[in-house]
């Protein structure tokens, strides 16, 4: 093998063979790694022991409110789209204990948790699901109430990245502009190829790290055929998206359209179940819980996932502000797409369409835009979001 | 430091099977460290000794179905400062509230060698309808860990921790697959209160609806979903006519289908 200078932009090539090693060196390195493995029915995110517990021959088929799990005959490691879980099942996490107290002599003593310093090695994160870090990055590390928890875990996170080669029945990252090309925020992305006789991958160093990594496994410098293969499989999975989104001035035309009637048809499918945000992989909203024990001697406080969906979300002495589906409904899409551009410059969608896929009902944020764009309110109907588009 | 009155707690029993009051007892490790600090002053699973009120803390198990117990649930409400309704019974009627949707004369006559003995009332229904209930702990039977949640913040003097929002926030927040959206099997789990800890998804089953209606539950939308997995008429009534069948909207939504089932 040849040796070349591993700089970051630069493209090499991996054999199949050489995945394990990629492994091995992950390890040997300390990270604890985490990626994509078939369990209950599904592409999941757990923690993997080698290689071996990838999702080879796997694939997956959605559509609105159906996942299938499918198997396929080319030997294909990456050949399925984004899953049941997002990474923030381990950046973010379900449940976090931020500290507990114990009574002693009159007062109370508290113990703090400490940041988790578990090195995690995220193997086969996608575009779009790299751009919801990027989110969750924002939310979480910017201004002035900076996350250490979530730090500490960003900190000590490899990523290595897998460029699509083919688009779920609900993805729409070509229209948010997620993907399906990972363009940043890797340490490694990869490219897999699958030819008559070969099956390889076309890796490109994202940070120095990532070379580090690489020079420790075979590799070589990248043949023009091989990186043009590459470049063809995400090209044509640019073209299959399975949903599409107009995304022209959405800002103004959901706050144009508060009272739109399209949110009352749609409040009569939603189920209120919050299984939405619960996938979404932007989607950081928390509640806190106080636990004592019975004798009152120990305290905990726990930060859980919410949701906009609850009742009591959006609970203030009174009453909840939100109390029907329509609001809710409201809420949640036009914080995705709207508001969230003014709170963090961004939008909150960012195509991945797990919303679409494990909303039992199916209930399409696509669709819903669509409906809204081709009949909208008349200018004259009035907004009643706050400055801030909380509806 | 003057001693503090212990707080007093009392369990009654109405018309139930005593599943909840097991629950209770289940608890014994949690509670054995309270035995010093509250006074357990009627506990029919647990002990015949009956101290009288008043009591601080009230558990009600069981449903009202008799005219006595009619009678009665307001005695208990008078002797207790604050009433807790545990249960399904408690708090939406219980199975025996199937009686609501018929004659109960006709069971009645056909159970009984002399129906004149029996003295029910025409409906079965939670003791909210009868009083005033400071707070309603659900399920088929109760969680044993949100019942010691309930009475520790009672005790502590603060808000418990149970949420009313649906079972699929608990099964996502467990890294389960969602076995309708993933397997095509039914379930419940989108119109249903939280507090089981999601556990029949968690060994792939549809979810029950031991712990009735969540608070914004769309029956009308989940029955569509049902439908469209194979669902007939028949199965959407049976789903909604369990233990809590008299709690809205399980009960409309079981009488819409029951319309449309000839
Ligand atoms: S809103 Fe839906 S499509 Fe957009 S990022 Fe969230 S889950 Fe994905
Ligand atoms: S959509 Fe709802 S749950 Fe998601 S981030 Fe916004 S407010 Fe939070
Ligand atoms: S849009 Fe779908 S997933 Fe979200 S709350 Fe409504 S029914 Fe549930
Ligand atoms: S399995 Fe049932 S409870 Fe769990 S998310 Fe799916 S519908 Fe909800």
């Amino acid at each position: 093998m040849t040796e070349i200078a591993l700089t970051v932009g630069t493209h090499s090539v991996l054999e199949r063979a050489s995945l394990d090693k990629l492994f091995a060196a992950l390890s040997k390195r300390g990270f604890r790694l985490v990626g994509p493995t078939v369990r209950d029915g599904a592409i999941v995110y757990d923690e993997l022991k080698s290689a071996a517990d990838l999702p080879v021959g796997w694939t997956d088929e959605q559509k609105g409110g159906t996942y299938r799990l499918k198997s396929r005959n080319d030997g294909a490691v990456f050949g399925y789209t984004a899953g049941p879980h997002s990474w923030k099942k381990f950046l973010h996490p379900p449940a976090v204990r931020l500290w507990q107290a114990d009574r002693a002599d009159g007062a109370f003593e508290i113990k703090e948790e400490k940041p988790d310093a578990q090195k995690t090695a995220f193997i086969g994160v996608r575009s779009c699901d790299l751009h919801a870090i990027a989110v969750q990055d924002k939310v979480f590390l910017n201004g002035r109430y900076l996350d250490p928890y979530y730090q500490a875990r960003r900190e000590n996170s490899f990523i290595a990245a897998i460029n699509c080669s083919q688009a779920g029945g609900t993805c729409f990252c070509v229209s948010m502009g997620t993907g399906p090309k990972a363009a940043s925020g890797f340490d490694l992305a990869l490219t897999e190829i699958r030819e008559q006789e070969r099956h390889y991958f076309v890796a490109e160093v994202g940070t120095e790290l990532g070379a580090e990594i690489l020079a420790e496994l075979p590799h070589r410098e990248v043949e023009g055929h091989e990186k043009a293969a590459a470049d063809e499989t995400v090209a044509k999975t640019a073209q299959a998206m399975g949903r599409q989104m107009d995304t022209t001035n959405i800002k103004e035309l959901l706050y144009q359209n508060y009272e739109h009637p399209r949110w009352d048809q749609v409040a009569g499918r939603c189920l209120t179940c919050a299984n939405c945000t619960m996938v979404c992989p932007t989607c950081f909203c928390t509640t806190v819980e106080d636990v004592t024990d019975l004798k009152g001697e120990h305290a905990e406080r726990w930060q859980k996932w919410d949701s906009c969906f609850t009742r009591d979300f959006s609970y203030i002495h009174g009453g909840s502000i939100r109390a029907t589906p329509k609001t809710r409904y409201r809420q949640w899409m036009t914080h995705k797409l709207a508001t969230w551009i003014d709170q963090f410059g961004t939008s909150g969608c960012v195509g991945c369409g797990r919303c679409i896929t494990w909303c039992p009902v199916g209930i399409d944020i696509t669709e819903e835009v669509r409906a809204i764009r081709e009949a909208p309110q008349s200018p004259k109907g009035s907004p009643t979001g706050d400055k801030h588009g909380n509806t | 430091m003057a001693k503090k009155q212990k707080p007093k707690l009392a369990v009654w029993k109405f018309a139930s099977c005593d599943g909840c009051q097991l629950s209770l007892l289940d608890c014994e490790d949690q509670l054995l460290p309270l035995v010093g600090q509250i006074e357990i002053a009627n506990f029919p699973e647990a002990s015949r000794a009956v101290v009288k009120g008043p009591y601080d803390l009230s558990l009600v198990e069981g449903s009202i179905s008799t005219p006595h117990d009619a009678e009665r649930i307001h005695q208990v409400r008078r002797a207790s400062k604050f009433l807790v309704a545990i249960g399904a019974c408690a708090t939406a009627g219980g199975i025996q509230a199937l009686r609501n949707f018929v004659d109960v004369k006709d069971f009645v006559s056909i159970v009984y060698a002399t129906p004149e003995y029996i003295d029910t009332l025409t409906k079965s229904t939670p003791i909210a309808e009868h009083v005033k209930v400071d707070f309603e702990l659900r399920g088929c039977p109760i969680n044993k860990e949100q019942l010691v949640e309930v009475i520790g913040a009672f005790l502590q003097g603060r808000k418990p921790n149970v949420r009313q929002h649906s079972v699929c926030i608990e099964c996502k927040r467990r890294g389960n697959i969602c076995v309708m959206v993933a397997h095509g099997t039914p379930c419940l789990g989108p119109a249903t209160h939280t507090g089981c800890g999601a556990i029949c998804p968690s060994y792939d089953r549809g979810c029950y609806g031991c712990y009735g209606p969540m608070e914004s539950a769309n029956a009308g939308g989940l029955s569509l979903v049902w439908e469209g997995l194979g669902a007939n008429q028949s199965d959407l009534v049976q789903i909604y006519r369990t233990f809590n069948a008299y709690a809205e909207p399980f009960y409309t939504e079981s009488r819409i289908h029951e319309s449309k089932e000839h």
